[in-house]
C-alpha cells in the first residue's frame, strides 16, 4: 500500500501491521492529550504538586529526556567534529532521538508553567543570570539544529528524493553539516550543564547545592559530561530495541562497539568526578550548612541510602567497567546489561537532582515532602514516549535510518 | 532580550549571554541561507535532475553525503 | 522627584518575639485581608492554600511536664542573599525577572504579570515563603466589596508572597513627598499588617538601617556580618545558608534559637 514509500529493497511489515500498532500507541496518545489538554485549560491544579513541592514528575522527565537525548550531540561531535567516520551508520538514529527527546522536552516545559500564554517572557524578560534563562535559550536554539539536521534524512525518503531541489537540498545540508554539529554540541555544553546548574545553584537547599567555578556549580559540569556519557547509551538501547523488534541486525558491531567503548570511558571519567564531587559535598559542603549525609537518607519511607548505591555503583561503575573492558564489552548480553543500566544511571541522577531536592526538608522543624502524581501527571508524563514510538516508527519505515541494513540484509 | 526591555543592563552577563545568543543565531541562519541559495543555483543549473527512477540513485552524484552511507 | 531619605537606603526589617507570640493566627488573618489572598473554599489541604503569613508550630519534642511548644511566625524574610547583596535565592534563579530584590527598601518584589508560572522560585526558598495560584482566585458572593483597593488580585499560574505590605510603604511614600519630606518615612508611618493586629505585640517592624528604630535596637543587626544579630537572644531561621533574612526572631528559650537552624551532633553546644 505504502511501498512507494518504504527506501528501496528495505523488507517493512506490512501497512495494516503497522497501521494497527500506529493506532495502538495513538490511543495512548490520545490519552496524553487529553491530560494535557485538562493541565492547559483548568491549570496545574490537575496535578498533585504543591507548594511544598513544586516540582512535577513531567520535570524529571524532561531532564531524564534530554539527558538520553544527549547521545544526538555527541555522537554528532565525535563524527562531524572528531572525524569519526563509522558513526555515520549510526548518527541517523541519534538525530531521530535528539529531535523526539528535545520536542518533547519543549512541551512539557510548556505544560509545566503555570501561564502558558507568557512563556515567552522567559527569552522576552530574560535575567541572564538565570540558569533556567540559560536552558530555554540554548534548548530552543539546539532543537533549531537537530531539526536542521533531521531535514537531510527527511529529504532522503525515496519520493522527496526524486525532487532535484530536495535532492540538492539535502546534499548541500550534507557538506555543511560539520558546522551545525559544531554549534550544537557547543549548544548543547551549555543547556546540559545549565540543566545541572537549576540545582547546584539552589543554595537555599543544602541537598542540592555545589559550590563551583566562576558562575557555573560543578552540577554544570556533572550533567554535561554525564549527556555526553550516558546519551550513546540510549542511542545503543534504541539500535537494540529496533534490532529486536524487526528481528534484524540494522547496525554493525564494530560501530556498536566502537560507540560502546567510547560511551564507556566517558562514563569511568564521570563517575570518579561524580564520586570526588559527592565527598566534596558529604564531607564539606553540607556539614558547613549544617547536615550530614545521612540527613538527605533517613526518616522518610522512600528516599534511603540504596538510592546513592543504586546510583553510583549500579548505574556508573558497573557499566564503566562492562563498556571499557573488551571482552565484557563484546558478549551481546553484558552489553545490553550495561547500556540498560547506563540509561538508568543517568535518569535516577536527574530524579535526585529535582526531585529529591523538593522533598528534603530544610528548616529543622520541617518534614519530608513526598508526593504522589496524580494520572494527569502520569498521562503527560508518557505522552512523549508515545509520541516517541510514533514518529521513530515513521521515520524507519520510511527513511533511510540505518545505512547498513541494506547490506547486512544482503550477506545474511 | 533586547536593549529596549527594562531589565536590560550593559554589562558582562549581557555582553556574553547575548554575544552568544545572536552568534548562534546568526552561524545557523548564514549555514541555511548557504544551503537555500546553492540549492537553488545547483537545480537551476540542471544538477540532480536524473532521478527518473530509484535505480540510478545510488553512488552516482552523492558519494560525499556524510551520513547516508553509500560509500 | 529625588530618593534621598538622607543619602541611604532604607532596610526594612521585622522582628519577632517568640515568647510573645501565642499562636493566635491573627497575623495570618489580617495579612490575608490586607493582601487579598485568595483561599480555597475547603482548606484543609494546608500544602497548597496561600498563606503569607504562616504559623508554625514547633516543640521541644520532650515528655510531659517538660513539653514546651513556640509558634513561629514566618512572612517572606526578604533575604539579601550571599553578601547582602541583594540576589536573594529566588531573585537569582527567576528566568523572567518577575521578583526583583529593591537595593532602596530591601523588599523582594513580585511581579505578577510577569511571572509566568515555572515556580524555580519555590524551589529555591527553603522558608517555603512562596505561593503558587493552583486554582483562579474565588471570592464569596459579595465579598469582592471588601477587596483591598491598593493591592492587585492575583491570576491563577503565578506566585505570590509577602510584599511586607509594599503598599503602605508606597502610600508612606506619597504622604512624604506630598508633605515635602522628600522620602524620609518616619517609624510609625509605615507599619505591615501583621505588626498591628498582633494582640501580643509580638512583631515590630521598622528600618534596620536606621539605629534609632526599634528593631535595630532589639537586635542590634551587624553591618559587617551581613545584618547577624549581635543580640545573643537573637536569631535568624537558616543563617548558615547565608540567604541573609531580614526577619529576626528573639527567644529567651535556648531549645527554639537552636530549632532555627541545623546543627549536627555537638555543633549546637560549641557555638554557643
Ligand atoms: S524568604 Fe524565600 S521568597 Fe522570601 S526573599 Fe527569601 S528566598 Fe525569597
Ligand atoms: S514562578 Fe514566576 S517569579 Fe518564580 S521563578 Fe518562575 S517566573 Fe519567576
Amino acid at each position: 500500500m505504502d511501498s512507494a514509500l518504504i527506501p528501496k529493497g528495505a523488507k517493512r511489515c506490512p501497512f495494516p501491521v503497522f497501521a494497527t500498532g500506529i493506532a495502538v500507541v495513538g490511543a495512548v496518545l490520545l490519552w496524553g492529550v487529553y491530560a494535557m489538554g485538562l493541565c492547559w485549560l483548568k491549570g496545574l491544579n490537575q496535578t498533585n504538586m504543591n507548594d511544598y513541592y513544586g516540582f512535577a514528575l513531567w520535570i524529571w522527565a524532561d531532564l531524564a529526556v534530554i539527558a538520553i537525548g544527549g547521545g544526538a550531540f555527541f555522537t554528532g561531535l565525535l563524527k562531524y567534529v572528531f572525524g569519526i567516520d563509522e558513526l555515520k551508520n549510526i548518527i541517523n538514529l541519534a538525530v531521530v532521538i535528539g529531535f523526539i527527546c528535545y520536542s518533547s522536552a519543549l512541551l512539557i516545559l510548556a505544560i509545566d508553567i503555570g501561564q502558558p500564554l507568557r512563556g515567552w517572557f522567559i527569552f522576552w524578560h530574560a535575567n541572564v543570570h538565570s540558569m533556567l534563562t540559560e536552558v530555554a535559550f540554548c534548548l530552543s536554539l539546539y532543537f533549531s539544529v537537530l531539526t536542521i539536521e533531521f531535514i537531510p534524512l527527511i529529504l532522503e525518503n525515496r519520493q522527496i528524493d526524486k525532487v532535484p531541489f530536495f535532492h540538492n537540498l539535502s546534499h548541500n545540508m550534507h557538506s555543511v553539516m560539520a558546522v551545525f554539529a559544531a554549534t550544537g554540541a557547543f549548544l548543547s555544553c551549555f543547556h546540559q550543564g545549565s540543566l545541572g546548574g537549576v540545582a547546584g545553584v539552589l543554595y537555599g537547599r543544602p541537598f542540592a547545592y555545589r559550590e563551583g567555578l566562576l558562575v557555573w556549580p560543578w552540577t554544570f559540569f556533572l550533567f554535561t559530561w554525564s549527556a555526553a556519557a550516558y546519551g550513546p547509551c540510549f542511542t545503543l538501547t534504541v539500535t537494540k530495541l529496533f534490532e529486536g523488534i524487526t528481528r534484524k541486525k540494522l547496525v554493525k558491531d564494530n560501530v556498536v562497539h566502537i560507540l560502546a567503548k567510547i560511551s564507556g570511558w566517558m562514563i569511568t571519567t564521570y563517575i570518579i568526578a561524580k564520586i570526588i564531587d559527592t565527598i566534596y559535598w558529604a564531607f564539606v559542603t553540607a556539614p558547613d550548612m549544617g547536615f550530614s549525609l545521612i540527613d538527605f537518607y533517613s526518616n522518610n519511607s522512600f528516599y534511603g541510602i540504596w538510592i546513592l548505591f543504586a546510583e553510583i555503583v549500579l548505574g556508573g561503575i558497573v557499566p564503566a567497567v562492562i563498556l571499557t573492558v573488551k571482552k565484557y564489552r563484546e558478549n551481546n548480553k553484558l552489553l545490553l546489561v550495561a547500556i540498560l543500566l547506563g540509561v538508568f544511571g543517568v535518569c535516577l541522577n536527574r530524579w535526585v537532582m529535582v526531585l529529591q531536592v523538593m522533598a528534603v526538608p530544610v528548616m529543622s522543624f520541617d518534614t519530608w515532602a513526598l508526593y504522589v502524581p496524580s494520572w494527569q501527571e502520569i498521562a503527560t508524563t508518557i505522552l512523549p514516549v508515545a509520541y516517541g514510538v510514533i514518529l521513530i516508527s515513521l521515520a524507519y519505515r520510511y527513511l533511510p535510518v540505518f545505512p547498513q541494513e541494506q547490506e547486512l540484509y544482503d550477506a545474511k | 532580550m533586547f536593549p529596549f526591555s527594562f531589565e536590560w543592563a550593559w554589562d558582562a552577563g549581557h555582553y556574553l549571554f547575548f554575544g552568544g545568543m545572536w552568534y548562534t543565531i546568526i552561524i545557523l541562519s548564514l549555514g541555511m541561507t548557504f544551503c537555500v541559495v546553492k540549492t537553488i543555483v545547483d537545480t537551476a543549473s540542471g544538477k540532480g535532475g536524473h532521478h527518473g527512477d530509484d535505480d540510478a540513485h545510488h553512488g552516482t552524484c552523492c558519494s560525499n553525503k556524510g551520513n547516508n552511507g553509500h560509500h | 522627584m529625588t530618593q534621598d531619605n538622607h543619602g541611604k537606603a532604607y532596610k526594612f526589617g521585622m522582628v519577632i518575639d517568640l515568647d510573645k507570640c501565642t499562636g493566635c493566627g491573627s497575623c495570618m488573618v489580617a495579612c490575608m485581608s490586607e493582601n487579598n489572598v485568595p483561599f480555597k473554599e475547603d482548606e484543609t489541604n494546608k500544602k497548597d492554600s496561600i498563606t503569607w503569613m504562616k504559623v508554625f508550630k514547633l516543640t521541644n519534642g520532650k515528655p510531659f511536664p517538660d513539653t514546651d511548644i513556640c509558634y513561629m511566625p514566618r512572612p517572606c524574610m526578604h533575604c539579601g542573599g550571599k553578601g547582602d547583596h541583594g540576589h536573594s535565592p529566588c531573585v537569582s534563579v527567576c528566568p523572567a525577572t518577575a521578583t526583583d530584590y529593591g537595593y532602596d527598601t530591601g523588599i523582594v518584589s513580585q511581579i505578577y504579570t510577569r511571572c509566568f508560572g515555572c515556580r524555580y522560585c519555590m524551589g529555591a526558598c527553603p522558608y517555603h515563603a512562596r505561593y503558587f495560584n493552583w486554582w483562579d482566585p474565588k471570592w464569596p458572593d459579595g465579598m469582592e466589596e471588601y477587596l483591598s483597593p491598593s493591592v492587585s488580585p492575583r491570576m491563577r499560574g503565578v506566585v505570590e508572597k509577602c510584599s511586607f505590605c509594599y503598599h503602605r510603604y508606597q502610600a508612606a511614600r506619597d504622604r512624604a513627598y506630598h508633605e515635602e519630606r522628600r522620602d524620609n518615612i518616619e517609624e510609625g508611618e509605615y507599619q505591615t499588617a501583621c505588626t498591628q493586629a498582633c494582640p501580643a505585640g509580638a512583631i515590630t517592624f521598622g528600618d534596620l538601617n536606621n539605629p534609632e528604630h526599634e528593631v535595630s535596637k532589639l537586635v542590634k543587626p551587624d553591618t559587617h556580618q551581613c545584618g547577624k544579630p549581635r543580640n545573643p537572644k537573637a536569631f535568624r531561621l537558616l543563617e548558615r545558608l547565608q540567604t541573609n533574612p531580614k526577619v529576626y526572631y528573639i527567644s529567651e528559650r535556648e531549645w527554639v534559637r537552636k530549632a532555627g537552624d541545623n546543627y549536627r551532633d555537638g555543633e549546637w553546644e560549641k557555638s554557643k
